[in-house]
């Protein structure tokens, strides 16, 4: 079969770093290829290239056997690549039509002929089951709608072929099948799909083939009917990985954090969390799974400050802590890696230093009579640097913001975990995070477990869940609905009490 | 990291060339010769008249007067700037500084040099005063520093006005009574060795806030708490920081500056207080020196120097034939040209023919 698109022998740099050495990608015409590599490897960076958005130090790139120089993202779209980016571009105000007519608006006269447009939209819509509403505002419609809308806009510009970029990482489950259906449907129709991801389930669900990189390099491409998920992840990783985390029996002393009687209120005004009490005791990994939006999150500010407790006792150490300020929380004892890493994680404008005593800036060493010590800051930043094997281009001057989403989380495990709290609060610890880094982080809050710390592990992957924890909460509707024993259960299970179909309160 | 820098410094440069050479296709366009306007340039900051051979200090003496007021309130809005807040109040801020100064002038009996020191610790108190209460109405209520900033200016001016006339009491309903030596910061010998200038010894608490600034921003752990909140309110607060306190002491600081800036002009260019029939401008200017300067303290430092010249250029070219109003044209091109950064960094990388750098910032996504 021919081959679509041939990027040959791509070579870029940045300054420090070297995002894509040789590396070379065949796709077949009329198939789903993925691109496979750890956050960092150099997919988004090939694709960019592939896009426009950034020219090659070196190599060919070849369309339909034609050999391009592919300068800006128009050249992309006349030559029929399209993109769907990781974070959407559309205007929220506007409505669906008008969001993919913007730029290419059909005339009758001095006025958008919005009839025409919105019809040509329905049909596409209709032909490739997408099942979109033309005349609903982008504000109005769910993330895994909008994402229809940025194909339909590729569509809409006769794209031939598609580049999904992380395609899956903002979507439900359900929404992420719907999207793995829509992709067969564009191959059949005789369109080629460019999968970039680092989820191993969704490849092995999708695609025929699968190009690996790793750190820059090309590892291979294979066919994924013939591949194991094992296999393919050692190729990403370079290194055999362990799905499931092995870890000894939990060792469970004293309870270092209680919550008693708990509610707190969400930005609505009503109760988000109601009457929820728990213990976390030290030596122990406590999972909270549920459904997105059923209460963790205001649990996760109430306990570590950021929302104000309506009523309750949040216990630490003995000492109430409801209605302290975050400082002395932290100071007695708390440590939080937080749900939002851009938001509250990190300050993305500050070095990879900064935001790494961001905790601690105004001690001793880091600090003396109110004066900072940057070289003490540097060392501090350079020693968890190599620990955790954060990679950064130009170490702790390294720009936050440049970093890529699993080397940010890494930073955040490490001062996290460097401060060594007696209660730490986990949330989310590997969203849109590669298994490398996954088994990582994993393996990091097991040793701090095995240390003698208490963790609370809120997590909406119930794989995660279940392979961290030694005991589990279930919460539905803001209330704990059941305690379990994490060896004696299952995902049914969970799954079952999640929806608030049982109540199990052991 | 150092490639990025050096491009945030070529930046303004460049945008300050174009904003020079606007002005002098300005000057072409309507028959005039841009080469006067640039001697009139040069003759205001270096005092040396290319033409005549001569050389005059007092040149030197008006144009370092011009460029202190501005640099204070350019340090003020660039401080509030780092956490995240626009001052248009340092206005405002300085009217106040300059009734708390002139109180002071007239009321308190000191010894020289003292007094002086108490007008200027005034006039910062009062201008930290009528910034914090922006500052607190921002951490308190939410509601936006602009807006109450923008309504303090005028609370400031009719404030300064009423004290004026009836508080301190005005002949000729334009000026207070002329103060003590002792609070003035005047001095006959700078004035004897600029030539007869008006040059003071404002200078020196300019020059120590320029340094005091970038000394707290960049070396305080408050000043990293500052910059936390600036770039990420929510993240500062996650690390425990106190988000509230540091938004009314960093606008609290800020109007000091500006405060500061009314002692200077008061009891410094001037010895009386004044009637302002309305705002003078330095609170404007002040946004546009910070603008230019990047918020950063020495950036502001230089600015405030090129703003400075080109104020005290004006009435030079007027005696050449240039049309004074040409040096607004060309600092508000300059303002119009750093607006246009993104353009002229994409400028900058295709002269150097290399891979655009602002996009390499991107690398290993």
């Amino acid at each position: 079969m021919a081959f679509v698109i041939e990027m040959l022998d791509i070579d870029k740099s940045f300054p420090g770093i070297r995002a894509n050495d040789h590396v070379t990608l065949q796709v077949e015409e009329r198939s789903i290829h993925a691109l496979l590599g750890e956050n960092g490897a150099g997919k988004s960076t090939l694709m960019s290239i592939l896009f426009g958005l950034y020219q090659p130090d070196a190599g060919t790139i070849r369309v339909r056997g034609k050999d391009v120089r592919i300068t800006d993202p128009n050249v992309a779209n006349e030559l029929g690549i399209g993109m769907v980016h990781q974070h959407f571009k559309l205007v929220h105000n506007f409505t669906v039509t008008e969001n993919i007519i913007l730029g290419l608006e059909p005339r009758k006269g001095l006025v958008v002929d919005a009839r025409k447009a919105e019809r040509r939209v329905e049909e596409l819509s209709r032909l490739y089951g997408l099942n979109v509403d033309p005349r609903a505002r982008i504000e109005d419609i769910s993330v895994g709608m909008q994402q229809r809308v940025e194909i339909l806009k590729m569509l809409y510009r006769d794209a031939e072929i598609l580049i999904f970029d992380e395609p899956t990482a903002v979507l439900t489950p359900q929404e992420i099948h719907e999207l793995m259906g829509i992709m067969r449907r564009l191959v059949g129709e005789g369109k080629t799909v460019l999968l970039i991801t680092h989820k191993l389930k969704e490849i092995k669900e999708v695609a025929d083939s699968c190009t690996v990189l790793r750190r820059g390099r090309l590892i291979g491409t294979v066919p994924v009917a013939e591949t194991s998920e094992e296999k393919m992840a050692e190729m990403m990783v370079g290194r055999e990985v362990n799905f499931h985390i092995a870890k000894a029996p939990a060792n469970p002393g004293e309870v270092v954090l209680r919550l008693e009687g708990l509610n707190v209120r969400n930005p609505k005004g009503l109760l988000g969390v109601k009457d929820v009490s728990l213990d976390v005791r030290a030596g122990e990994i406590l999972g909270l799974c549920g459904i997105d939006g059923n209460g963790q999150t205001e649990l996760i500010k109430a306990i570590t400050g950021l929302a104000p407790a309506e009523s309750g006792r949040i216990l630490l150490g003995g000492k109430d802590i409801a209605r302290m300020p975050v400082k002395r929380r932290l100071d007695l004892g708390l440590g939080h890696i937080p749900e939002d890493r851009h938001r509250h994680g990190l300050i993305l404008d500050f070095r990879l230093d900064e935001n790494l005593v961001v905790h601690d800036y105004m001690r001793v060493p880091y600090a003396r009579a109110g004066i900072l010590d940057s070289r003490a800051i540097g060392a501090k930043a350079g020693k968890l640097i190599e620990e955790f094997d954060v990679r950064c281009g130009q170490g702790g001057a390294t720009p936050t913001r440049s970093m890529s989403g699993g080397n940010q989380q890494k930073a955040i495990v490490a001062r996290e975990i460097d401060r060594s709290p007696g209660a730490l609060v986990v949330a989310q610890p590997t969203r849109g995070l590669d298994v490398g880094a996954i088994e990582y982080i994993h393996k990091r809050l097991v040793a701090e477990r095995d240390n003698g710390k208490a963790i609370l592990l809120v997590s909406l992957e119930l794989d995660e869940i279940l392979d961290l924890s030694d005991r589990i909460a279930v919460i539905y509707g803001g209330r704990i609905v059941g305690l379990l024993d994490a060896k004696s259960t299952n995902e049914n299970e969970l799954g079952l009490l999640m929806s608030g179909s049982s109540n199990k309160v052991a | 990291m150092p490639k990025h820098k050096k491009q945030s410094i070529l930046v303004p440069i460049v945008a300050i060339l174009f904003g020079f050479a606007l002005g002098a296709v300005v000057l072409v366009l309507t028959g005039r010769n841009p080469g006067s306007m640039f001697l009139a340039m040069f003759q205001g900051a270096t005092g040396i008249n290319v033409k005549a051979g001569t050389f005059n200090p007092r040149y030197i003496g008006e144009f370092v007067i011009q460029s202190m007021p501005i640099m204070l309130s350019g340090l003020s809005v660039a401080f509030a700037f780092r956490t995240g807040l626009f001052n248009i109040g340092a206005e405002g801020q300085l009217i106040a500084g300059s009734v708390a100064a002139t109180a002071v002038a007239l009321w308190v009996q000191a010894p020289p040099g003292v007094h002086a020191v108490l007008v200027l610790l005034a006039a910062a108190a009062a201008g930290a005063f009528w910034g914090a209460i922006p500052g607190w109405l921002k951490a308190r209520f939410n509601v936006h520093e602009v807006v109450i900033t923008i309504m303090m200016n005028y609370l400031a001016l009719f404030l300064n006005n009423w004290m004026v006339l009836y508080v301190f009491g005005s002949k000729d309903r334009i000026k207070t009574a002329l103060f003590p030596a002792s609070a003035l910061l005047k001095d006959d010998a700078l004035a004897a060795l600029t030539n007869g200038s008006r040059l003071n010894w404002g200078f020196v608490p300019v020059l120590l806030s320029v340094l005091l600034s970038w000394f707290i921003i960049e070396k305080t752990t408050f000043g990293y708490s500052l910059r936390a909140v600036g770039f990420n309110k929510e993240g500062a607060r996650y690390a425990g920081m106190k988000v509230e306190r540091n938004i009314v002491l960093s606008m609290a600081i800020a109007g000091a500056f500006a405060g500061l800036a009314g002692a200077v002009i008061t009891t410094g260019t001037f010895n009386y207080g004044r009637f302002l029939p309305g705002a003078e401008g330095y609170g404007m200017d002040g946004i546009a020196v910070a603008l230019v300067g990047g918020n950063a303290a020495f950036g502001v430092f230089f600015s405030a120097l090129l703003f400075g010249m080109l104020k005290a250029a004006q009435p030079l070219m007027q005696s050449q034939g240039v049309p004074k109003e040409i040096a607004s044209i060309i600092q508000a091109s300059i303002v119009l040209f750093i607006a246009m950064r993104l353009g002229i960094e994409t400028l900058i990388s295709r002269l150097k023919r290399k891979s655009p750098e602002t996009l390499g910032e991107e690398a290993g996504t």
